[in-house]
């Protein structure tokens, strides 16, 4: 924590980033973002097991990319929400750096995207066991069973949109939950607006979401919605050649091989 | 149940599938009459928001047909199509959408007879299946009739 601390108040002193996005202390024991602008404030920025929000997120907002370049604490996560985010032409070296945390919780440094990259790429996204056994049990029922369970999972969500709020893939200026002309989706809180949001949400992240379960973390009312995206997940390795984030190539959903699985298709 | 009419939402490209409904048409085929088209201009415009939004409106099925692969005028729309597709068809049945009630086709403009055979067994298949009950539930307002044109 301290060669952390250390890394980030030189970067701030040599001008090399204009803020540090890391974490701090928060209220009720849990950790919120910190943007340190000054040496000094680096002290406060802090590392745990409770650091589980996807800072990736900030890059993106216009308040914070107006600061100056970006000095991101970043975990595997996150790191590979920047990689995809490079990927779309939303961060470039330019406005950012990259303090990796690896797993081991050893800080790593990066010269820039390109290493941060090849990082990334030593590992695979795997989903996690349990979330992996909820995935299969659901597999197991019939379609009627799976229905009932996620109408009473969704039925409270009240769409606070805080899953889009904390997800680095969910930038767009203009979401279209927003739009009332037409209005897509429903936004009374109940089942029908639900279920179609988080199609919504789902079928956007496709080919896109890094398993970071930022979404899941923020949901006050803590519902799986990130099994949604963990199966859009296994659709994209078992059918579209799996998902790794990277700067250069295609994105799996605006791309096709000409032998895509048709069995379904009469 | 018995006087069942199924209702069936057909969203289908303007080049291949349309063109082929056009020929069943022409060709004098019979066929079921549950069926109301949509034209789009491509398989590739055909957002999956509009085949929740005929589930919303009341429709007890669903076609998506447009051109076989290489046979898209846009060259690779159908070929995009396909993938999101397969995600949705995917995310779907894991919602415990009853996937039985979506059919995907390819019908080329040749292919009137084909066409006149899907909406067929599809009408029969929703027939067995009923009204789908399932979603309408979670609509909070009476279905709309579908009209016709």
């Amino acid at each position: 924590m301290d060669e952390l601390r250390k890394k980030a108040g030189e970067l701030l002193e040599a001008s090399a980033v204009k803020v540090i996005i890391g974490y701090e202390n928060g209220s009720d024991g849990k950790t919120r973002a910190l943007f340190a602008e000054k040496p000094e404030e680096t002290a406060r920025l802090v590392f745990d097991s409770r650091c589980v929000m996807n800072l990736a997120t900030y890059v993106t907002k216009k308040e914070v990319r107006n600061k100056g370049r970006i000095g991101l604490v970043a975990t595997l996560p996150v790191m590979r929400a920047v990689i995809q985010l490079a990927s779309e032409h939303q961060v470039d070296d330019a406005g950012l750096l990259v303090i990796g945390i690896t797993p081991e919780s050893k800080m790593v440094e990066f010269k820039d995207l390109a290493e941060v990259e090849a990082f990334v790429h030593r590992y695979q996204i795997e989903i996690d066991s349990k979330q992996k056994e909820m995935l299969d049990k659901l597999e197991k029922m019939t379609p009627s069973e799976r229905w009932d369970f996620w109408i009473r999972e969704l039925t409270p969500c009240f769409k606070c949109y805080a899953c889009r709020a904390a997800c680095p893939m969910c930038y767009c200026h203009r979401c279209t939950v927003d739009f009332n002309q037409p209005q897509w989706v429903p936004v009374p809180s109940h089942e029908l607006g639900n279920i179609e949001w988080h199609i919504m949400r789902a079928i956007h992240l496709a080919g896109r979401c890094v398993d970071c379960d930022a979404c899941y973390n923020a949901c006050p009312l803590a519902i799986p919605l990130n099994l949604l995206t963990k199966r859009m997940l296994l659709d994209a390795k078992e059918h579209l050649g799996g998902y790794q984030p990277s700067i250069k190539a295609d994105h799996l959903m605006s791309t096709y091989k000409p032998d895509d699985k048709d069995n379904f298709i009469i | 149940m018995a006087d069942f009419e199924p209702r069936i939402v057909a969203f289908v490209c303007n080049w291949c599938t349309y063109a082929g409904a056009d020929l069943t048409g022409t060709s004098r085929i019979k066929y079921a009459s549950n069926v109301r088209i949509v034209r789009f201009p491509c398989t590739g415009r055909i957002d999956y928001m509009l085949l929740l939004k005929a589930f919303d409106e009341g429709a007890d099925g669903i076609i998506v047909s447009g051109c076989h692969p290489n046979d898209c005028h846009y060259t690779s729309g159908n070929f995009h199509a396909r993938r999101r597709w397969i995600m949705f068809r995917s995310l779907c049945d894991f919602l415990g959408i009853d996937i039985r009630r979506i059919k995907f086709s390819w019908v080329s403009a040749a292919e009137g007879a084909k066409w006149a055979d899907i909406v067929n067994s599809t009408v029969s298949s929703i027939r067995e299946l009923g009204p789908y009950e399932e979603y309408r539930k979670i609509v909070k307002r009476p279905a709309k009739e579908v009209t016709n044109g």
